[in-house]
């Protein structure tokens, strides 16, 4: 089950300071759509706004034809910038959360998400506390939890920050067909352009505070491509170049 | 080997200050000082003596004195945490009932020991209050502050999950406060055994705070040391039976 998401004029303000204004965005069923922006430019609040997390001030969100911000809480999973990972919580019960929350029992949460850790590469962790993995299989095991939700819309708030170059770059490519197979429609905020270009089907640059989608481009990564080859392609790296300008560019677009 | 590590240097510490003291009280130099005679100033060994001479009589009283902690630490650890739950849950009632929390802990204990002996009489009843009343706020403000602690990303993250109020409660704040909760009950347990005390002064027919004020009258100095020793080892060990329960609750950490 694959749903459409799209924002219009959306604005915010946290005391008198104005962090979004005039948001527009839309997200086809099933793709991904990657964020880029400066820091501070209000990607993070984009997120929770549309997961109904904050509530909207100005503008609309639009989440599977639903506007309200419950039903949109109920229909998008939202996997924070730090792991989150519960420490008093198994890997394999932090990964069945969702699970729990909805009344599962653990043994049943525990079946259902047992049958991803091999396929995550997190086979032989189940119990493991979370202290006790490395930095990329916790990564792993709250995506896991995010996908476990069954949400039709997952939000990803820069989920490989926190990472070193190498295990990022393994993360990105072993995520990239999992979207593609599991058909979620994804929202993915990162200020690492090449990571919003290599993983999004589209992506999505935001000016400086306050915050506004500039450009919308199309991502030059062809479906099966390994990470190394499609990151050096010509149309890639000119790409990256021209949002790299537009994300350093020192005058402002004024409204 | 790690455990006799650990337990050693204090041990050490303890054995050199009581040979100090021996050797202070046993050649007089302590007593000449102070100029009073040799029995009020007893040397540890004399202490030790008189613990083993009236055992039956010291453990008689330490068990009344346990009771009373163990039963007003009780009644604290209930309230406290119960009172820490309700005031994270409600704002409405943080705001109106912290100031009167922190209010009752000025109320002098020494003060208020005689009144609730007047208004509950010589039995446990009184001990209890004043053990419960003094307890009670180091438990509950560290476990409200635990369970403010609670990290703001998870329960956004536990938001979007499905989670209700209290799934987030029982999922990720209790586990939160729960090293908070045990601190607070390491403070509370060591100034229980004071309380204990303060409640046998204000009136009671037993407890080691009964001994020491008799053996204090009839200048009993020796016993009265006893009845302080018992004590401390009832304060020490209820300190390392709430660490060990600490280790094997919060196996996470």
């Amino acid at each position: 089950m694959t749903t459409t998401l799209s924002g219009h004029a959306i604005g915010h303000a946290f005391d008198g300071l104005t962090v979004l204004q005039g948001v527009e965005f839309s997200v086809e069923s099933g793709q991904t759509l990657g964020v880029v922006g400066p820091s501070g430019c209000g990607k993070s609040t984009l997120l929770e706004l549309v997961c109904g997390l904050q509530q909207l001030q100005t503008g609309g969100i639009e989440v599977g034809g639903r506007t309200d911000s419950a039903s949109r809480l109920e229909s998008c999973a939202y996997m924070p910038q730090t792991d989150c990972l519960l420490p008093w919580f198994s890997a394999i019960d932090n990964a069945g959360l969702a699970l729990r929350n909805q009344g599962r029992t653990r043994s049943e949460a525990r079946e259902q998400a047992s049958r991803l850790f091999e396929q995550f590469g997190l086979g032989g962790f189940e119990h493991a506390r979370p202290k006790e993995l490395s930095g990329g299989m916790r990564q792993r095991v709250a995506f896991l939890r995010t996908l476990l939700s069954g949400k039709e819309v997952l939000l990803l708030d820069e989920p490989f920050a926190a990472l070193d170059a190498i295990t990022r770059a393994e993360l990105q490519e072993w995520l990239v067909p999992v979207l593609a197979e599991e058909g979620r429609t994804v929202v993915l905020v990162t200020h690492d352009v090449e990571e919003a270009l290599y993983m999004g089907d589209r992506v999505a640059v935001m000016s400086p505070r306050p915050g506004r989608i500039t450009e919308v481009v199309e991502s030059p990564r062809e479906s099966g491509q390994k990470r190394n080859h499609a990151v050096t392609t010509p149309a890639f790296t000119s790409l990256r170049e021209r949002i790299m300008d537009l994300l350093t560019s020192r005058d402002p677009v004024s409204m | 080997m790690k455990t006799v590590g650990r337990w050693l240097p204090p041990l050490l510490l303890i054995v050199a200050l009581f040979g100090l003291w021996q050797i202070a009280a046993s050649s007089g130099f302590m007593a000449e000082r102070l100029n009073l005679d040799d029995f009020l100033v007893p040397s540890p060994a004399q202490i030790f003596e008189v613990m083993w001479q009236d055992r039956d009589l010291i453990a008689e009283n330490a068990r009344v004195t346990l009771v009373e902690i163990v039963a007003g630490f009780m009644v604290a650890v209930v309230t406290g945490l119960v009172a820490a739950a309700l005031l994270h849950l409600s704002p409405l009632l943080r705001r109106t009932s912290y100031p009167v929390i922190v209010a009752s802990q000025t109320i002098p204990i020494i003060v208020i020991a005689p009144v609730l002996v007047v208004w509950f009489g010589y039995g446990i009843g009184p001990k209890l209050a004043i053990i419960a009343l003094i307890c009670f706020f180091p438990i509950a403000v560290n476990t409200l502050d635990g369970l403010r602690s609670v990290d703001r990303d998870s329960v956004k993250m536990m938001r979007t999950l499905y989670a209700s109020r209290w799934q987030i409660f029982r999922r990720v704040e209790i586990p939160t406060a729960l090293p908070y909760a045990f601190s607070g009950a390491k403070i509370a347990v060591a100034v229980a055994v004071i309380g204990a005390v303060f409640g046998e002064w204000a009136g009671s027919e037993k407890g080691l705070g009964h001994l020491m004020l008799q053996d204090n009258a009839q200048l009993m100095t020796d016993r009265l040391f006893a009845a302080v020793f018992v004590l401390s080892a009832i304060a020490i060990s209820l300190f390392a039976l709430i660490g060990l329960l600490e280790r094997r609750v919060l196996r996470w950490r």
